[in-house]
């Protein structure tokens, strides 16, 4: 175990603080208000917002601000085995945990009594579907013209037995041997050090910690430049 | 816990109590109330455990069945946890569809267990790739009187740890009312601990009340353990809208080995 754990080689060959080709696109879903695409190489997600709109139930209508509501879900192909078209309880977790992602940029106490509706699908999976997922609706958002602070960026960091590494595929987080696959999903506000998002599965050391939140600082300023050329791309159109 | 039930009066008076290191009932901020716990509390399920934290009151229970494995794990047994959050132990639960926090309870309650390896699935096989058993452990409060995720963990595992296989007649179908006394396949070393940290202002708050809990912005759970002789976060997930900064983390993990022992030697005479 420990002579692999020496020569620990990622499954992709990657360096084990490499993350994988981010691609980022603005404007894919015409009727939105905003929308965007975000992949962290096979990973794929499109996001699209609609709103400020009327909130129906109007019981569910709040005078004193607008509300944010996401919706995140696989396509029933992007992954190995269908998934069964419809919510179930891993994706009502993760819409919630996105949105408790992205409030803390959002300014929507203007518009009472509107929702704004985030819809995340994943076309394609292969690992860090939620990360790849905020990335992509805090882009359109911003495309909406929703009032924001800032951007938020998420990348999934993790551990492989004693390794540290960035930007998990689905074959590590299948690792198996040593201290087995930790999967730490981290979302920040950009250039700043306040965290929106934080799960993690595993088995971590409580004195790791500071250090893939080091490593989650890094990844976060390349995916947040990746962000930011998208933006100014469809302006410039 | 969004701060909807709390009046801003409540939640301004217990910030500012925090702030001086203060809570209602005399505690420190990271002190627990007094814990209680009681195994077989109901005779019809293979384990099952009470656990009292103040007036906070959660029954959890394990029952077994024959199943088949799951595509992605042949080799090993099944665990499911659920959990339903009665109206009876609290004026703010409601029958009907599971709400948000009716759906994150039980797995986060699943995460802790399972992440921290403290059943060894695989001999749960009865009979390779066809037959295994499936662990089901159901958690239902009974007050709610703050820190039910905490106290579900506890209930939980310590339902696991009273666990008792019934037999299986000679066609493979359990006999419920034939007892074992054989345990569960629970590691020695390993079980998790929750810790649950609210926020409220800057202040952070372990084992709330119901009121401290509802005032509080944000909260993070954790599932701790010893594996190989060393601490190890086994499961994480921050609930609410207010961020935590980077400093806050870090602190989090200078307390979490503390509190761990702490709350392992309060548990020990349980067991």
């Amino acid at each position: 175990m420990t002579k692999e754990t020496k020569e620990l080689k990622r499954p992709s060959g990657r360096g084990l603080t490499e993350m994988r080709q981010m691609k980022a696109k603005v404007g894919v879903v015409p009727n939105a208000d905003g929308s965007a695409m975000f992949t962290f190489g096979n990973t794929i997600a499109i996001a699209a917002v609609y709103g400020p709109r009327q909130l129906h139930p109007q019981h569910m209508q709040d005078p004193s601000t607008g509300i944010l509501r996401v919706n995140y879900d696989l396509l029933s192909f992007s992954v190995s085995e269908r998934k069964k078209p419809g919510p179930n309880r891993r994706s009502q977790e993760i819409s919630k945990m996105t949105e408790f992602a992205l409030l803390p940029v959002l300014d929507i106490k203007d518009f009472p009594n509107t929702v704004i509706d985030v819809q995340i699908y994943i076309i394609q999976a292969d690992a860090g579907t939620r990360t790849a997922g905020i990335n992509a609706a805090s882009l359109a958002l911003a495309h909406a013209g929703i009032p924001m602070k800032n951007l938020i960026c998420s990348v999934a960091l993790g551990k492989l037995d004693k390794e540290l590494i960035i930007d998990l595929d689905k074959d590590e987080e299948d690792f198996e041997g040593g201290e087995g696959p930790t999967d730490f999903p981290l979302a920040k506000i950009a250039n700043s050090d306040q965290f929106t998002l934080i799960q993690l599965d595993g088995k971590i050391q409580p004195e790791r910690v500071k250090e893939i939140i080091d490593l989650a600082n890094k990844a976060c300023e390349k995916i947040y430049e990746v962000q930011k050329k998208a933006l100014k791309e469809v302006i410039e159109q | 816990m969004s701060s909807m039930e709390s009046s801003n009066l409540t939640i301004e008076t217990l910030k500012r109590m925090f702030e001086k290191e203060k809570r209602f009932d005399g505690r420190n901020l990271l002190e627990h109330r007094k814990i209680d716990l009681e195994f077989n509390v109901s005779n019809k399920a293979e384990g099952s455990a009470r656990i009292r934290i103040g007036k906070t009151e959660v029954i959890a229970g394990v029952k077994l069945q024959v199943g088949e494995p799951y595509p992605d794990s042949p080799d090993k047994g099944n665990l499911m946890v659920s959990g339903d959050l009665l109206p009876l132990a609290s004026p703010r639960f409601e029958m009907g569809p599971p709400d948000f926090y009716a759906i994150e309870l039980p797995r986060l309650v699943d995460r802790a267990i399972r992440e921290c390896g403290m059943i060894d699935m695989e001999k749960l096989v009865i009979t390779p790739k066809e037959k295994v058993w499936t662990i089901i452990i159901d958690i239902y409060p009974i007050n709610d009187d703050g820190n039910l995720i905490d106290a579900a963990t506890f209930a939980a595992v310590a339902a696991l740890k009273s666990t008792t296989f019934p037999e299986l007649n000679e066609e493979g179908k359990i006999d419920y009312d034939k007892k074992t006394n054989k345990k569960l396949p629970l590691s020695k070393e390993t079980s998790p601990i929750p810790l649950t940290f609210y926020k409220l202002g800057n202040s952070l708050v372990l084992d709330p009340t119901r009121e401290e809990a509802e005032s509080c912005e944000v909260r993070i759970s954790f599932g701790i353990s010893i594996w190989n002789k060393q601490l190890m976060i086994n499961s994480c997930q921050k609930s609410g809208a207010v961020p935590f900064s980077q400093e806050e983390i870090e602190n989090m993990m200078q307390i979490i080995p503390k509190k761990f022992d702490e709350l392992n030697e309060k548990l020990k005479k349980f067991f």
